[in-house]
């Protein structure tokens, strides 16, 4: 039992902070919000040398091998900087994905390129009618002669737009009718057929909406097999709740950092506002909860390659609890700001408006809750 | 990083699985289990002290020169698990916990060669004289006096919410020596024999319905000098740094998820028509099961950096606060599964020798009084709004 950073992970902590301290701005991130893309070709570039992207992808398929814990760290301090780029979407669930389903060429036609930053992914599975239900794909796959048509409509996928290939969700159809299985399917994005909308998502980044009417792909374009592909999706959707509740920590400690140094020099009544007990009882509240909020985030993330009930318990509870504990920070620090935090001059809201992102994505703090006691009944 | 054991690790984990099988009798766990206070009554808890004392584990925190076992943090997560699981009476902490590291820390070599012994066998019980009816939170305004008077002190003055004066041989006591310029001076820390003429107790009963706390007199009462621990004047050092002890030593998440167990099975039981059917009782089980996991990931996190050498910091006062908020988030779901059998009160003491057939089941018998005195978790040892003051102190320098 050793939960003290090993020198890789020390090292790797040190680089993302540095970082995120020397390139990523107030001003980056301002340009960034109005910048058309939402994101930086040249930031991404960076970190394929800096070699997060290759981070978790297995060595043979040249990456580094590295496991949650790892993308955590990275993770808090991309939080810290409130980065933009398409992260989760291409490395902690596609290539995820990939790595799970893929068959053999697939890996070695897609990995790589992830790692080397050439090729970028999205996750198209969420639907209107699903709402956080992983297993609840109304999308259809039906085989044809020369492949695949799939038709179906896809919400909220994740930096859809930055994305080359996206790995759409589908149920599987063949000639006897519905196999009760889900696969997933490579489909590149400018593919006839795919109907892209592109938002800018709360917070910074992008998502869309996908509307696939008679998509035909070949055969190949199936990830592995075509055996169910539901427990790879849970297992990849809970690596990238434990990566986003460690984002959300790093949001959550610059909001507290940002906030306490707001209380001791803002003045009222002649003296600092932090010379309030109300104001440090607060305050020692956000920072236990951002305390708390840590120790989830972590073990979700040691517990990422848990047994399945297991690991689906362990990502709940983290993010209903750091869901919760976001809440709380967010609009604590936004309070203690005055009309100040209300307003777009200040950063505080842009941090905030990413961890109401966050407690959406992927479901509530409410729907985690639930799940957990579902879960907890059938351990 | 690893949340898994090392097989040395797992190896001393059935070795405390084997010592506990073999010595904790149904008695001492249904006494433990029927116990709604804080702590166990002393036949009880000190039948587990010579125990663990015959064990060499009398005293998991001390330093091996002094009869400590001389564990790494992982074998005592281990120990206080394993004891936690299976329902083991509570020790008197006063001795171990709290009065050893002091004496080990600043007693002189008569005191650590006549007192740590006898906490160690359980011979001695002893019982904690800091609050005063005058001084709760702002304890160091305390005012009983010693007065010196050739090799002794005379004490008057009074102490409260004294845990188990009743049961006590010894106290150790927060006293007034001088008066400094800051109230927090002038204060010694003072080893008192409970027999000496002139202390009287009274018990006082909790809301619960227990008899835990008392509030003890000095009338005129003579103490040698040399039962003093260190310097006269700097108690409030010592008191402070058995304190810290007090709120950050204690490994308490695995005691809490037992608390919540017994409760999750009351409520997916027939006794009590199946709670747990309600999707909001299943809901907070799940949320305070939740608060327990990332308590002990805390805990785990200040495990690993104590073992390697790091200093924890103010986040014994995160761990004394969450702690006693899960633990009364444990007892309120506690009082909701039961229902109706909520109402019923059970005056007899101790509950695990009625000589009666209760009216409600035995089970549900320490859930309300369990609720009740668990109010002062919050309270003692520092409250809660303490707690934030050093958080904010400590962790956030304002």
């Amino acid at each position: 039992m050793d939960l003290n950073l090993s020198d890789e992970q020390r090292l790797l902590r040190e680089s993302a902070d540095r970082f995120v301290a020397e390139s990523y701005d107030a001003d980056h991130r301002r340009k960034m919000a109005s910048d058309p893309l939402g994101y930086s070709p040249a930031v991404w570039k960076q970190f394929a040398e800096l070699g997060w992207l290759a981070l978790p992808i297995p060595e043979e398929f040249g990456g580094l091998g590295a496991g949650a814990v790892e993308i955590g760290i990275l993770m808090e301090a991309f939080g810290r900087g409130l980065v933009s780029e398409p992260y989760v979407a291409t490395v902690v669930l596609g290539a995820a994905l990939i790595e799970r389903c893929g068959s053999a060429a697939q890996k070695q036609g897609i990995l790589p390129k992830v790692a080397d930053g050439s090729l970028k992914l999205a996750f198209a599975h969420s639907e209107r009618a699903a709402r956080f239900d992983l297993a609840k794909v109304a999308t259809t796959a039906n085989k044809t002669e020369q492949g695949w048509r799939l038709a179906g409509n896809k919400i909220t996928v994740l930096d859809g737009h930055a994305a080359d290939e996206i790995i759409v969700s589908a149920h599987l159809h063949d000639h006897r009718g519905p196999s009760g299985r889900i696969g997933l399917f490579l489909v590149p994005a400018t593919e006839p057929g795919l109907i892209i909308s592109d938002y800018p998502r709360l917070g910074g980044g992008h998502a869309c909406n996908i509307e696939l009417s008679d998509v035909h792909l070949p055969e190949d374009a199936l990830l592995g097999d075509g055996s169910d592909a539901l427990p790879a999706i849970e297992w990849a959707v809970h690596r990238a709740m434990a990566a986003l509740g460690a984002e959300a920590v790093g949001i959550m400690q610059t909001l507290l950092d940002i906030t306490l140094e707001y209380t001791k020099i803002r003045k009222q009544f002649g003296r600092p506002l932090s010379a309030n007990q109300v104001i440090r009882h607060r305050l020692a509240d956000m920072a236990m909860q951002v305390d708390e909020a840590r120790s989830m985030a972590l073990r979700a993330a040691l517990k990422a390659d848990s047994p399945p009930v297991e690991r689906a318990r362990a990502a709940s509870g983290a993010k209903a609890k750091i869901g919760r504990c976001a809440r709380f920070v967010g609009e604590q620090s936004i309070q203690l700001h005055g009309g100040m935090g209300v307003t777009e001059e200040l950063e505080v809201g842009a941090y905030f408006k990413r961890l109401v992102a966050f407690d959406t994505l992927f479901g509530g703090s409410a729907h985690h809750y639930a799940r957990h006691a579902q879960l907890g009944r059938t351990a | 990083m690893d949340l898994s054991f090392n097989a040395e690790e797992r190896a001393f984990q059935s070795e405390v699985r084997g010592f506990i099988a073999k010595n904790l009798t149904d008695e001492m766990k249904r006494a433990t289990a029927l116990t709604p206070s804080v702590f166990s009554d002393p036949d009880i808890g000190m039948a587990w002290q010579r125990a663990l004392h015959r064990q060499g584990w009398g005293a998991p925190g001390w330093p091996v020169e002094y009869g400590g076992p001389d564990w790494t943090p992982a074998q005592r997560w281990i120990f206080e698990t394993e004891s936690a699981r299976a329902g083991v009476p509570n020790v008197n902490v006063m001795g171990v916990k709290m009065v050893g590291p002091v004496i080990i820390g600043f007693g002189s070599p008569e005191q650590k060669n006549f007192y740590l012994p006898r906490i160690l066998s359980g011979e001695d019980y002893w019982c904690q004289g800091y609050s005063e009816p005058g001084s709760g939170s702002d304890l160091s305004s305390l005012k009983t006096r010693a007065v010196r008077d050739g090799d002794d002190y005379i004490i008057n003055g009074t102490k409260i919410w004294t845990t188990h004066a009743h049961h006590a041989n010894r106290m150790f006591a927060l006293v007034r020596t001088s008066d400094g310029p800051r109230q927090q001076d002038g204060i010694s820390f003072i080893l008192i024999d409970m027999k000496t003429p002139g202390i009287t107790t009274r018990p006082i009963l909790t809301i619960g319905g227990d008899h835990e706390v008392n509030q003890v007199f000095f009338d005129d009462v003579r103490v040698p000098v040399a039962n003093r621990v260190g310097e006269e004047g700097k108690g409030w050092t010592y008191g402070k740094y058995l304190l810290e002890f007090e709120r950050g030593s204690g490994i308490a998440s695995a005691k809490l998820r037992e608390g919540l167990k017994a409760i999750a099975d009351l409520a997916a039981s027939d006794l009590t028509g199946r709670a747990i059917d309600s999707p909001d009782i299943a809901t907070r089980i799940s949320e305070v099961e939740v608060d327990i996991d990332a308590l002990e990931m805390t805990e785990l996190r200040v495990l690993s950096a104590l073992q390697t050498g790091q200093n924890p910091g103010a986040v014994s006062s995160i761990l004394k606060l969450r702690n006693s908020e899960i633990r009364q988030a444990v007892t309120r779901l506690g009082v909701d599964v039961i229902g109706y059998d909520a109402l019923a009160v059970e005056p007899m003491r101790p509950l695990y020798r009625l000589n009666h057939e209760p009216a409600i089941p035995e089970d549900t018998l320490t859930v309300v009084p369990e609720y009740l005195n668990g109010r002062a978790y919050t309270i003692f040892g520092g409250t809660s709004e303490i707690q934030r003051d050093i958080i904010a102190k400590m962790m956030l320098g304002i």
